[in-house]
């Protein structure tokens, strides 16, 4: 399995996605944004931080890199899986691979804080926690985008205790093809006993089985 | 008469003459600028350096340079503590987000990669609605700041207290690792270029460092421009960048601009490599048009390094600086003509010694005990509160209250080294996967105690950090120390800074660690009052594995020891929070420390823990047994039976601040009491941790009302 972790100026969990992909022994690389081809990989990450410094809105500059025309040609190709992770999540909305966006939480802070939340694998539904880190978390989208989303059965990801405020406490859904994923908590800074559990370690278990699924 | 140039920039009449003493001539326009910086209290330490040579040093890594180590391993942990306290008092949010990049680049400048952020911060109390607004803007800079660099922020202080209502103090640690072969240095040699990589300069931050030399007034507001505006973004890309460009072997030494921008940071680079240096003021990339060369000196931009590169080194400094797309220059050499030269338009606009710019004048202050010690000291308190109405006071004070609101806000996770979390334990724990060990973090101070005793005050802050890294089963390594006083040349405030560097130095030598690194913050005070003096004090510790880390909390069915000292009637707990919070009472004496007694109870919570004797761990400080206690069944999210108090004033039992004690739980007491027996430490059996109440001596506390009043204090204040 080959992963691509991409870089932008500014992205912040870059290191912290590559290190657990290898962890859970992938074979993993960062790609710089200028990149303009992604299909030696299996699935592409984008990780989490303040990309282009997000000075507008999360994710919104990010959309116009040379490298997001590489992952739009990923994803129409069927290549691979994409999945966004926080500030992945919000450029992935922002690109449009993903339906609704990601707005200021509803308490207006940011919020760190280990959450519980309810992950759906294989038609079963776990319960596990995962750091969240994020100012803009609040997933928004319209009523008819919602009623599609649950419709397609889009979301894998729910919080138990919805911390910011989003819609349906969606923490991360799939796109229709379910290709592409997004959510806001963190799985790759939970994949070590040493830090902040292993919770996420779940996570990288689900995208295995997908990808596997998926080459099949 | 009309007012000389360095009149108006603050220089006196004795300073004058020396400088014209030692470069045998009168200095031109742009020299005298150059002087009002480097000669300033911020830049020079004029007050503060012939004291700070008394703090040992001994056992550190490049003590001398941005920030100092302590080795772990193969890897060097370096750190330092900083402060912004006038930009943030006047400008909350960009002076604290401007206060975490300084401080980050002194780190950075190593070759060391950023891992942790800390940070003490004081303010006026929570009831002081411009107080309020302070720490709400600061709070808010590091979280946009610290969050978006990608520097985990895992551990603080924030306290509240009238003598910091005008004067508030934000002082940032920044923590950071790099591979002893990998380390650079700020020192020059002769025949490099200089490259500045970064910002482009502007106006902003000009006379930072002369702002920050001076008492705040009514009209520090119009010094806002002194105040620089951070970009994280750049920050964050620049950290990559340097990392990068300090792993060439071509790049020969590294320095941030911080105050004093470009003049403070070539100069000391050419003095400390004992070189000369020329820049040309015409190559620097600048924001604005019409910059005079003492604006471009002086300019405090942020997100600036200077390195000094080998010339067949350049082609690749550049790259690295394109492929991030940052601005890079070449803006002079390192000479041997042992000066300072800078070039405008072709001519040489000012030639100084690196050397004479860079020692200034040292002052011996002082020092003459002031009265108000003597007086405080044999203040006693003549009133009582029932216990329940005591409790509640101090749950619900801001000052001990949970400080979730807080850290919630900055991102602790990031970097995924964060083996110990704020609210887990007494100090944060950075796993160091290169080694296998975490780092213990810990930031304090306890102005209470350093007003009314400036000596034992400062070493009681030592130990309280010693005792948060113990508890949380770290063995301690070195400090750093951020200096917060009033005005220097008032005989007062040089009383507490001498005593208290003696604390410090004294508490160190005992303790068996060095200060690496450290930062003096002088003229904390306006019209309206001056801060309690206030160091702060980052200490480091190290562990060789995540599994010997300690929780403060205690868990059902545990059974809560005491060890260490007891509280009796004559127990002296001057400084006591509680006091302070209840009464508006400061007076008594301070406890005394017994530097042996501490080693042993050290030792005792290394061992119990090593034999699987000790659970969870709690040093006693604000707050008292009660306060400890509370921490810890609140971690463990249990009731407690048993006693605490043990003389005959219940208050002072409960919530008196001494220091050599600690609080640990066990399962297996008969075995545990053995050991202490056989040992000779002093303890107290003082019950179990069962249902959902906390009993003590006959008194009840229902827990979900103490519990909740506890988290939701610092919100409840600041939604007010």
């Amino acid at each position: 399995m080959k992963a691509g972790v991409i870089v932008f100026p500014g992205t912040n969990c870059d290191r912290d996605t590559k290190g657990a992909c290898e962890f859970f022994g992938w074979d993993a690389e960062y790609v710089w944004h200028d990149e303009t081809s992604l299909d030696k990989y299996d699935v592409v990450f984008l990780p989490g931080g303040f990309s282009y410094g997000d000075y507008i809105r999360a994710g919104r500059l990010a959309r116009f890199s040379p490298v997001m025309q590489a992952v739009n040609d990923y994803v129409e190709k069927q290549r691979g899986f994409v999945v966004g992770i926080c500030n992945g999540f919000q450029i992935l909305c922002e690109s449009k691979l993903l339906p609704g966006i990601l707005s200021v939480n509803w308490n207006t802070k940011f919020i760190c804080d280990i959450t519980p939340l309810e992950m759906k694998i294989n038609g079963n539904t776990k319960k596990i926690n995962l750091p969240i880190a994020h100012g803009e978390g609040r997933f928004v989208a319209s009523e008819e985008t919602i009623k599609e989303i649950e419709e397609k059965d889009m979301i894998f990801l729910k919080y138990s205790d919805n911390p910011n405020g989003s819609m349906d406490d969606i923490a991360g859904l799939y796109d229709k093809q379910k290709r592409v994923i997004g959510m806001m908590p963190h799985p790759e800074r939970a994949v070590f006993k040493e830090t902040t559990g292993t919770d996420g370690l779940q996570f990288f278990n689900m995208l295995e089985l997908n990808l596997k699924q998926g080459m099949n | 008469m009309s007012t000389k140039l360095y009149q108006a920039l603050n220089i006196c009449e004795e300073e004058y003459k020396l400088i014209k003493d030692s470069i045998g001539r009168e200095p031109n326009e742009l020299e005298t600028y150059l002087f009002s910086a480097m000669w300033s209290e911020h830049c020079g330490y004029k007050h503060s350096r012939k004291y700070l040579s008394r703090l040992p040093k001994s056992g550190s890594v490049l003590s001398e340079e941005n920030a100092g180590g302590v080795q772990v391993g193969n890897h060097v942990i370096f750190f330092k503590a900083e402060s912004h306290n006038h930009p943030s008092a006047v400008e909350p949010f960009q002076g604290a987000a401007t206060g975490i990049g300084g401080i980050i680049r002194d780190v950075l400048a190593l070759g060391a990669r950023p891992i942790a952020l800390l940070d003490s911060l004081k303010f006026g109390p929570m009831t002081d609605t411009y107080s309020k607004h302070i720490f709400d803007g600061v709070v808010h800079g590091i979280s946009a700041y610290g969050n978006s660099i990608g520097v985990p922020t895992v551990a603080g202080e924030v306290n509240f207290d009238p003598s910091y209502t005008s004067s508030p103090l934000v002082n940032v640690m920044a923590v950071g690792i790099v591979h002893k072969d990998k380390i650079k240095t700020s020192i020059a040699k002769e025949g490099n270029l200089v490259v500045m990589v970064g910002s482009h300069t502007g106006r902003d931050g000009i006379h930072g460092a002369s702002f920050a030399s001076k008492e705040l007034s009514e009209n520090s507001k119009e010094d806002r421009p002194s105040v620089q505006v951070g970009d994280p973004f750049m920050k964050k890309i620049l950290i990559e960048a340097t990392l990068e460009i300090l792993a060439l072997d071509e790049v020969i030494a590294c320095q941030d601009c911080g105050a004093a921008g470009l003049l403070s940071s070539t100069s000391e680079m050419a003095y400390k490599g004992n070189c000369g240096l020329d820049l040309q003021l015409d190559t620097v990339h600048l924001r604005e048009q019409g910059m005079q060369p003492w604006e471009i000196m002086l300019s405090e931009s942020q997100e600036r390094m200077i390195f000094m590169v080998s010339p067949n080194g350049l082609d690749k400094v550049i790259a690295i600086a394109r492929k991030y797309d940052i601005p890079a220059s070449v803006i002079g050499r390192t000479t041997n003509t042992g000066l300072y030269d800078l070039y405008w338009q072709d001519n040489l606009v000012a030639s100084v010694s690196p050397e004479i710019l860079n020692e200034g004048p040292r002052y011996t202050l002082t020092e003459i005990e002031p009265d108000y010690i003597k007086e405080l000291r044999e203040n006693t308190v003549d009133k009582t509160t029932p216990i329940n109405k005591a409790v509640e006071k101090l749950v619900g004070d801001p000052n001990f209250a949970s400080k979730k609101w807080v850290y919630r806000q900055y991102d602790h996770t990031v970097g995924n080294r964060t083996s110990l979390r704020p609210g887990q334990s007494g100090a944060a724990g950075i796993w160091i996967q290169e080694e296998g060990g975490v780092v213990g973090l810990t930031i304090d101070s306890n102005g209470r105690q350093v007003f009314l005793d400036p000596y034992e005050g400062s070493k009681n802050t030592i130990w309280e950090s010693y005792r948060n890294l113990v508890s949380s089963g770290f063995h301690p390594l070195g400090i750093t120390d951020c200096l917060n006083f009033g005005n220097p040349e008032k005989d007062e405030v040089a009383y507490q800074f001498v005593k208290s560097i003696d604390g410090i130095s004294d508490g160190c030598r005992e303790a068996g660690i060095p200060v690496v690194s450290g930062n003096v913050s002088f003229y904390n005070e306006s019209p309206d009052g001056r801060v309690f003096p206030t160091p702060a004090i980052g200490m480091v510790g190290y562990i060789d594995s995540p599994d010997k880390l300690i929780k403060a909390s205690l868990a059902e069915n545990e059974t809560v020891f005491l060890i260490g000292k007891e509280i009796n009637d004559n127990s002296n707990i001057g400084g006591s929070l509680y006091y302070r919070t209840q009464y508006n009472f400061l007076g008594g004496l301070v406890d005394k420390v017994d530097p042996i007694l501490e080693k042993h109870l050290s030792d005792t919570i290394f061992i119990l823990r090593d034999t699987g004797l000790l659970t969870g761990s709690i040093d006693i400080s604000e707050g008292g047994i009660f306060g400890a206690l509370f921490e810890g069944i609140k971690g463990g999210n249990t009731g407690f039976k048993g006693n605490l108090i043990f003389s005959n004033d219940p208050e002072k039992a409960l919530f008196g601040e001494i220091t050599g004690r600690y609080l640990f739980s066990t399962q297996k007491p008969q075995e545990v009491k053995k050991f202490l027996e056989e040992n000779n430490i002093p303890f107290k059996e003082l019950g179990i941790c069962t249902g959902n109440k906390l009993e003590f001596d006959g008194y009840s506390f229902e827990l979900d009302k103490l519990f909740s009043l506890y988290e939701n204090a610092v919100e409840s204040e600041i939604v007010k």
